[in-house]
């Protein structure tokens, strides 16, 4: 077809996570611009196990549609590629030239070992939701919405922080591997809202201290996470996160 | 006690450590350029000595000192502590990383810009600091006319008795000051270009580390609303990254020139 490319990819292939890992290159001929990165790799993958000789490329993906947070990839030096505000799965090949190279890398983190070739073990921010990332709530009628008002601002802040999608890019993308942004996400969405009052203290402390055991870095303001995360997510949800947990260390029980 | 150990171990105390201690050296800039912005009085360095032998016996400021000497060492050891910790967080790097089309080139580099700033405030302090305390800087004479404020220097009289204060007398119409001469060693200093450049070089350093340091040091401690971060980012750029940087780079050039 015309309008088609042909597309040099360098593509990071690790077996296991204890495997070295090296780069492969890929020649990739024919890729429509209408194809999403991950559709790239799917065309690319058909054409691996057809030939038989490689294992096909692994990579992480659910919805394709720019919600769940799983897709990831390292492009060309930046997460989830060279446009502002999207994940991987929502990159279209028209983001690039005809006869481009791409080099196609993990997340790289202490805290997110790589599984295999791209896909990287991120259960490390489950362990922080776990730690506080929740509200508890009795069983029992769903009392009155209008019992709890909350303002038009304060409820677009919350939302604003409840965008996050767990992606990791944030991490990806800091110098120092930190998941503030995540985790200032995460402690803002319940912190701006009635509903996360009661284990509000508890939450910030718990989670800073799961997310410091995890063996993230620690924040130095650079910003390139909230440059990069494809929720758009601000730095004050960092400022509200160091805000809470040192209220909650010198203020709290 | 426990707690508050554990508080400033953490990833976020970290970051409240430099962001305190930074905050205080920043404010020592502010203090230490005005007193120096006395060198480019016309007085033979009657002000800037005076402004020197007041800095290095007042009792207060020598408390002040001792923390601003512990700031400085707490602010470097914690930094490079942390770029080491923060360099473990990711043990294999990317092959490709467009850092630049996220950050700022000095907010990745705070850890280059610090340790050059340490190696210039070593130099800095061995140079002057060191030498007008325990090294053997010459006194000298100053005499101001009580009539026309005329400004004149002399040879100490022999057998005076010297230390570090300024004698302060007013003897014939004259007000008699004896003080060390550290303006002397400072004009005599800043004539060797290496030196000139040095400082020149890392005021370069100063005006990029500060330009990420101080508003990244508000929104370590959570100070960050669309109110007054504009506020905070103006004045982390006009007067931390380009008025104290150019007024410390002014002082060695003027006297390299003149
Ligand atoms: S803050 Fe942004 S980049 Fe980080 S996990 Fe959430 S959505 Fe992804
Ligand atoms: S696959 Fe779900 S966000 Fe990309």
């Amino acid at each position: 077809m015309s309008g088609n490319m042909n597309i040099t990819l360098k593509v990071w292939r690790q077996k296991n996570t204890s495997d070295k890992g090296r780069f492969e290159t890929y020649q990739v001929p024919g890729v429509s611009p209408d194809m999403s990165f991950l559709e790239m790799f799917d065309v690319l993958n058909e054409r691996l196990v057809a030939e038989g000789k490689e294992v096909p490329i692994a990579f992480d993906h659910d919805c394709r549609e720019g919600i769940c947070g799983m897709c990831s990839l390292f492009i060309n030096g930046r997460p989830h590629g060279p446009n502002d505000g999207v994940t991987t799965c929502q990159l279209h090949m028209r983001s690039f030239k005809d006869g481009d190279v791409i080099v196609v890398e993990p997340w790289r983190a202490a805290a997110f070992p790589v599984i295999k070739d791209l896909a990287v073990d991120r259960s490390s921010f489950d362990r922080i939701m776990s730690a506080g990332g929740f509200i508890s709530v009795n069983t029992g009628n769903a009392q009155d919405a209008n019992n709890l008002p909350i303002g038009k601002e304060i409820a677009d802040e919350a939302f604003e922080a409840a965008t996050c999608i767990g992606c990791g890019a944030c991490v990806a993308a800091c110098k120092n591997s930190s998941a503030m942004l995540f985790v200032g996400a995460k402690v803002s969405q319940f912190a701006l809202l009635p509903q996360g009052q009661p284990e509000r203290k508890q939450r910030a402390l718990a989670m800073v201290n799961q997310m410091d055991a995890e063996g993230f870095g620690a924040c130095t303001n650079t910003g390139a996470c909230s440059a990069e995360c494809p929720k758009e997510i601000p730095l004050t949800v960092i400022a509200r996160l160091n805000r809470e947990y040192l209220g909650a260390e010198f203020c709290g029980k | 006690m426990n707690w508050l150990i554990k508080t400033l171990n953490s990833s976020i105390g970290q970051k409240v450590i430099m962001s305190l201690t930074g905050l205080f050296l920043c404010s020592f800039l502010i203090i230490h350029m005005i007193g120096n912005l006395q060198l480019f009085h016309d007085d033979y360095g009657l002000a800037f000595n005076k402004y020197a032998a007041f800095m290095t016996t007042n009792p207060l400021i020598k408390v002040v000192s001792y923390l601003l000497y512990a700031s400085i060492l707490f602010h470097a050891i914690k930094g490079l502590h942390l770029v080491y910790k923060n360099n473990q967080a990711r043990p294999v790097k990317y092959a490709v990383n467009n850092g630049k089309a996220n950050s700022h080139w000095s907010s990745r580099n705070m850890g280059i810009l610090g340790t050059m700033l340490l190696v210039f405030i070593a130099v800095h302090m061995s140079d002057f600091w060191y030498e007008y305390k325990f090294g053997d800087v010459p006194h000298t004479q100053y005499a101001v006319s009580l009539e026309t404020g005329e400004i004149m220097t002399d040879t100490i009289p022999a057998g005076m008795k010297l230390h570090n204060k300024i004698e302060d007398v007013i003897a014939n119409g004259k007000h008699i000051y004896v003080v060390k001469d550290l303006y002397k060693e400072v004009s005599v200093g800043f004539k060797e270009w290496p030196l000139v450049l040095l400082y020149v070089l890392s005021m370069f350093a100063l005006s990029f580390h500060l330009y990420h340091g101080f508003s990244s040091a508000f929104q370590s401690l959570g100070i960050n609303h669309s109110k007054y971060s504009g506020l905070i980012r103006f004045i982390g750029l006009w007067f931390f990254s380009i008025i104290i940087p150019l007024a410390f780079a002014a002082m060695p050039v003027y006297f390299f020139i003149s």
